[in-house]
């Protein structure tokens, strides 16, 4: 590894606009070309590439992507922008962040159901829960598995 | 049964098979309804492409008695009135959904048939309960990617067809029946059906079988299998058969021949000049050879076809296509390209104003199995990396990152898509808002 200098910013790699198609992105963990001479010492440690699909999302089919345009949760670490990895398939648990349909529109919230009570749950103090009341029937969109905040 | 010729595929085992239709319900407009669930309990229609006829209704929208193909303009101010909230086709989204549902089904048997965009034939055979089955299926796919379906079982695909119309029908069945497995016992249900709702029946089949005197379901089934052919032929004689639960289409599990690629789209208003609908041609058929490039395949036969609209009755109507044969088979796109330009110069008329234009690429082989001709034009090694890249670089970055100049950069021909919803689960700048 090169020093770094200090002060200078040295770039690794730029981040890609906004674009479509979630294809694998495998990052290489070990990897080593020698056309001639001596092979690496690392090439008896390959162990193929992390994929990071791979540890996000473990059920493809039930697993959609949603961008958080609101504030309410930022006490939970999600922030307007960042993208939500929600998989439908896991049952809406008391305490699991999740995706409600609320009039009609989707929200953010944390699920709280407790002595046969229910209440979405906003964590940032600006916004009062929500109440779910007997006859209102609660509909979950799915269940919130990651948050991706970006930094650059 | 040794006369009747049987297509490839699984045999689904005789007597006491089991097959099961899985079937979204009102697919597209589903789809729609699953990232706005506001249009829940309100009428929703998708439009064709160019926004042209209503190809998708919310059973809220047939209630209101929009009919299935209707031009929409013609029903603009009902729409309007009644509120229907109107979508063009976004066959992105719909495509992806579609692959969901297809996996979810694969985690209950692998032994599958994927008949449609919004159908799947299931081999259940062996399946001890059924009813519970078609419920468990119900759920997954409900839960997982949102989407209603209805499931429909029995002994045969006719069968299991006429099950899944019943389960769709019939409120009270929560969405799932299963033929009762006595042959006898299906009698009353299919005495109710006109023969027309029977598979592969078609109103002028019915037509025919009417003059026969077979007018439900429940006459053909009992009718003579021999008679039925010697008049019918013997694609009928199997419909009977299967009606009386004995399986004569099996599930088609391996993929079929390929039957050429096609890629045509209506322009999204009338074009007459050569350059522009050259453009659109080329576009068509650089989609048209990334597909055929996605399967390994590789075409011998190129054919443009180009037309005006059948509905501009005042103005001169045209309709012509050409094709030729490759010296080999090909994959290159820009071979295409040129081989589609002398195509289209062959049938181009000036001072038409041209609605519609198609690219057909036919006599696909596999590449490794490609014949190499006495004549071969191009370097297939160096095309075949270019095009790779080509495709790599457009399934990274986004359709149309890299094409051909000939496929032209203003593209005043594009497809009128004014009420697409947002491409929510393939591009990145489309993804589903969630608000507080």
């Amino acid at each position: 590894m090169p020093e770094d200098v200090p002060g200078e910013v040295i770039e690794i790699g730029r981040a890609r606009e906004p674009g479509p198609a979630a294809e694998p992105c495998p990052l290489a963990f070990f990897t080593c070309r020698i056309e001639a001479g001596f092979p690496s010492p690392a090439d008896d440690y390959l162990e193929g590439t992390l994929d990071l699909n791979e540890h996000l999302i473990r059920r493809p089919a039930a697993t959609f992507f949603l961008r958080v345009s609101g504030d309410s949760m930022t006490g939970a670490g999600i922030y307007p922008g960042d993208i939500l990895i929600v998989d439908r398939s896991l049952p809406p648990a008391d305490g699991r962040i999740v995706i409600a349909v609320i009039d009609g529109e989707l929200t953010v919230k944390r699920l709280s159901r407790r002595h046969g009570r229910i209440r979405l749950l906003p964590e940032n103090p600006r916004y009062p829960p929500i109440e779910i009341n007997a006859e209102q029937d609660l509909r979950v969109w799915g269940v919130v598995v990651h948050a991706i905040h970006s930094f650059a | 049964m040794p006369s009747i010729p049987s297509p490839r595929g699984r045999n689904t085992g005789g007597l006491g098979g089991l097959v099961c239709l899985v079937d979204v319900n009102n697919f597209y407009a589903s789809c729609e309804r699953v990232f706005d669930p506001g249009l829940e309990g309100r009428p929703v229609v998708v439009l064709s492409n160019n926004d042209g006829c209503i190809i998708a209704r919310s059973q809220e929208a047939k209630d209101l008695g929009i009919p299935m193909g209707e031009p929409v303009h013609k029903v603009k101010d009902f729409l309007r009135r009644e509120r229907v909230h109107v979508y063009s086709s976004n066959y992105a989204l719909y495509g992806d959904m579609s692959a969901r549902v297809v996996a979810v089904l694969k985690r209950f048997t692998p032994y599958l048939e994927v008949y449609s965009i919004d159908e799947s034939f299931l081999d259940l055979t062996g399946f001890a309960d059924p009813a519970a089955h078609g419920r468990a299926v119900k759920d997954a796919v409900h839960r997982w990617t949102g989407l209603p379906v209805s499931v429909g079982t029995g002994a045969t695909k006719t069968l299991a067809k006429i099950a899944n119309r019943t389960a769709k029908k019939d409120p009270g069945l929560g969405g799932v029946f299963v033929m009762p497995p006595d042959p006898g016992d299906n009698d009353a249900l299919l005495a109710a059906l006109p023969a027309d709702a029977v598979w592969g029946i078609g109103r002028r089949l019915a037509q025919r079988l009417g003059k026969l005197g077979v007018i439900t379901a429940l006459d053909l089934k009992r009718a003579e299998p021999k008679f039925i052919r010697s008049r019918l032929g013997v694609v009928v004689e199997r419909t009977v058969l299967e009606l009386r639960g004995i399986p004569c289409l099996d599930l088609e599990l391996t993929q079929p021949d390929h039957k050429g690629i096609m890629v045509a789209r209506g322009f999204g208003r009338r074009i007459t000049e050569y350059r522009h609908i050259a453009e659109a041609v080329a576009t068509y058929v650089s989609r048209a050879a990334e597909k055929l490039r996605r399967q390994d395949l590789a075409a011998n036969t190129l054919t443009v076809s180009l037309r005006t609209s059948p509905f501009d009755t005042h103005r001169q109507r045209y309709a012509n296509a050409a094709g030729l044969t490759f010296p080999e088979a090909t994959f290159d796109t820009p071979a295409m390209i040129a081989a589609a330009g002398q195509c289209l110069k062959r049938i181009y008329r000036p001072g038409l104003a041209y609605q519609k234009a198609g690219v057909f690429l036919d006599g696909l082989e596999k590449v490794g199995a490609m014949q190499l001709g006495l004549f071969a034009s191009i370097d297939q090694n160096r095309a075949g990396a270019l095009m790779r890249a080509v495709d790599r670089l457009n399934r990274d970055w986004g359709r149309d990152t890299v094409r051909f100049a000939a496929a032209g950069t203003r593209r005043p021909w594009m497809m009128k898509q004014k009420m697409r919803s947002p491409c929510y689960t393939t591009r990145w700048q489309d993804l589903k808002r969630v608000g507080n």
